[in-house]
């Protein structure tokens, strides 16, 4: 009976301080953003690593998605008459939630394992150690310029996610299935207000954060885990970073449309 | 506070636990400016973790760790940062930036810590390249250097900033006895010329003792002795005494109790 709530406890305990230090972390790497010397270029990489490079997935993503949505909601709508309305039906549903939410877990299937397993290597290896060593701070060095590549990407990327998905659903709609082109352009405009939009950026910027965050930290404190050190704590970190962050992702896409919609 | 005469740093009744295993049990050792201290001992006995004491990476449970009076332990922020200028490590594995090539990982301290201009960052760069026998590995990234090369890399970037006080952790790990007196000869040229202290953390005994002016013992969380080579030797303490004879053999002592014997001693 002791034995097991000595277990509780100490879980309890090692979950407040998990969080409190990455409460820490986080304060430290926006802290990081203004600190000098100031530099473009490591932005302009990770922009270039977690932006550009994601493109082509974002772009398959986000034409699939959208030709799905023709296909489904063409069907179903026709069965009310109501085919008209398919612009509407795929223009909101991927500006609202499908697209923020998707390419968010797409950058964190590609770029968040990378930015843990990433972070985590140069841990394990005293790389961090080695920075800390010559008076360069670590958060401003490594992690920060990651959080503003990031807020930059992902934005950019649900954008793009957007509108090939809503080119995609015309595509399908319109050229294989006959819906009216006219009605999908018209509907998707009157049915898209700017409070969607703004919650769609709100929802990606979020997301954006919660990614590298989440990853980031989950590699910068690999040593600190009990369950694994080396290769095989690195592998697991970045395992837990994509599970942790994608549940994130969900649990604060409904949290912004509750409070937004 | 600092007692010893000399020493740029001292530290005083450190203690450690990690868990339940109290690692460092009051350890006591002055490091003397200018000079090298090589603190040798078996493995895990806490030797890699003195080092990251002295560096403020880890705080100790109880005791001070002095440097130039300050202590380590109470400095936050910019005076640790400052703190940290002066020191220069060379980790187990040199510690090296993996994504980056030779010259970006030596120019590092120097883009990021001083303003110095590029043109200016590139000469001290290539000047440093030459003293290490580096000239040419310049574009080449550490995953294409050997064990050897990688530790020189390592010293020429812990060099940059113009260290008052050298750290070095298990320098010659993993590499073969040529390379090794390479490392050696590198240490004590460097030394030579830049003038700094030294702290060697090692295994390579007896070789290190040519290099070592103290040597200190590190067994069962404290600093047994802590002499000159030829003093260590003569130590008469039984753990110091056992500790020279595992690694250094019988006849290594035998000779040196035959010259006290035939000195009269």
């Amino acid at each position: 009976m002791i034995s097991w709530l000595e277990m509780i406890g100490a879980r309890a305990l090692k979950i407040v301080n998990d969080l409190g230090r990455a409460g820490m972390f986080f304060f430290w790497s926006v802290v990081g953003i203004f600190r000098p010397p100031y530099k473009l270029s490591p932005i302009i990489k990770q922009i270039y690593v977690i932006g550009a490079t994601s493109f082509t997935v974002i772009f398959f993503t986000g034409a699939f998605v959208g030709m799905v949505l023709g296909l489904q909601g063409y069907h179903t709508l026709k069965m009310y008459g109501a085919e008209g309305a398919l612009g509407s039906a795929v223009s909101l549903s991927l500006i609202r939630e499908l697209g923020p939410v998707l390419t968010a877990l797409m950058v964190t299937g590609r770029v968040g394992s990378a930015i843990c397993a990433e972070v985590g290597i140069m841990r394990i290896s005293e790389q961090i150690d080695a920075l800390e060593c010559m008076a360069i701070d670590p958060y401003r060095f490594l992690i920060s310029p990651k959080f503003v590549a990031s807020v930059f990407s992902l934005p950019l990327l649900t954008a793009i996610f957007n509108l090939v998905g809503i080119a995609g659903g015309y595509l399908v709609g319109v050229h294989l299935l006959g819906a009216n082109e006219g009605a999908y352009l018209a509907t998707m405009k009157s049915a898209v207000m700017m409070e969607d939009i703004w919650m769609c950026f709100a929802k990606s910027i979020c997301f954006a954060v919660l990614i590298v965050w989440i990853c980031a930290d989950r590699g910068y404190w690999v040593h600190l885990n009990a369950d694994g050190y080396g290769a095989e704590g690195v592998s697991r970190a970045t395992t837990h970073a994509v599970v942790i962050s994608s549940v994130a992702i969900l649990v604060f896409d409904y949290v912004i449309t509750s409070l937004m919609l | 506070m600092a007692t010893c005469e000399n020493c740029c740093i001292e530290l005083v009744e450190i203690r450690k636990s990690f868990g339940a295993q109290e690692v460092l049990k009051g350890v006591n050792l002055p490091i003397r400016r200018g000079l090298t201290t090589v603190i040798v001992g078996e493995s895990g006995q806490g030797k890699s973790v003195l080092l990251k004491h002295i560096l403020g990476l880890v705080t100790p449970d109880s005791g001070q760790v002095l440097v130039e009076g300050q202590d380590v332990a109470r400095l936050r922020g910019r005076a640790l940062k400052e703190l940290r200028t002066r020191f220069g490590v060379l980790f187990q594995g040199a510690a090296l930036f993996d994504s980056m090539t030779v010259f970006d990982n030596i120019a590092l301290p120097l883009r990021e810590r001083t303003r110095m201009p590029a043109a200016k960052i590139k000469d001290k760069v290539y000047a440093t390249l030459d003293l290490l026998d580096l000239r040419g590995s310049e574009d080449k990234f550490p995953a294409q250097l050997s064990g050897g090369m990688k530790k020189r890399v390592g010293l020429a970037r812990a060099l940059q900033l113009d260290p008052e006080i050298m750290l070095f952790d298990e320098p010659t790990t993993g590499l073969d006895p040529v390379r090794s007196r390479e490392v050696y000869e590198m240490f004590h040229q460097t030394q030579q010329k830049l003038g700094y202290t030294s702290i060697i953390v090692s295994h390579d005994i007896p070789k290190i003792f040519n290099l070592a002016d103290y040597i200190a013992l590190l067994h069962n969380g404290v600093i047994q002795a802590c002499a000159t080579p030829e003093d260590m030797q003569r130590c008469q303490k039984p753990v110091v005494k056992a500790f020279i004879r595992r690694v250094m053999g019988e006849m290594y002592t035998s000779e040196i109790e035959a010259q006290e014997f035939a000195r009269g001693i």
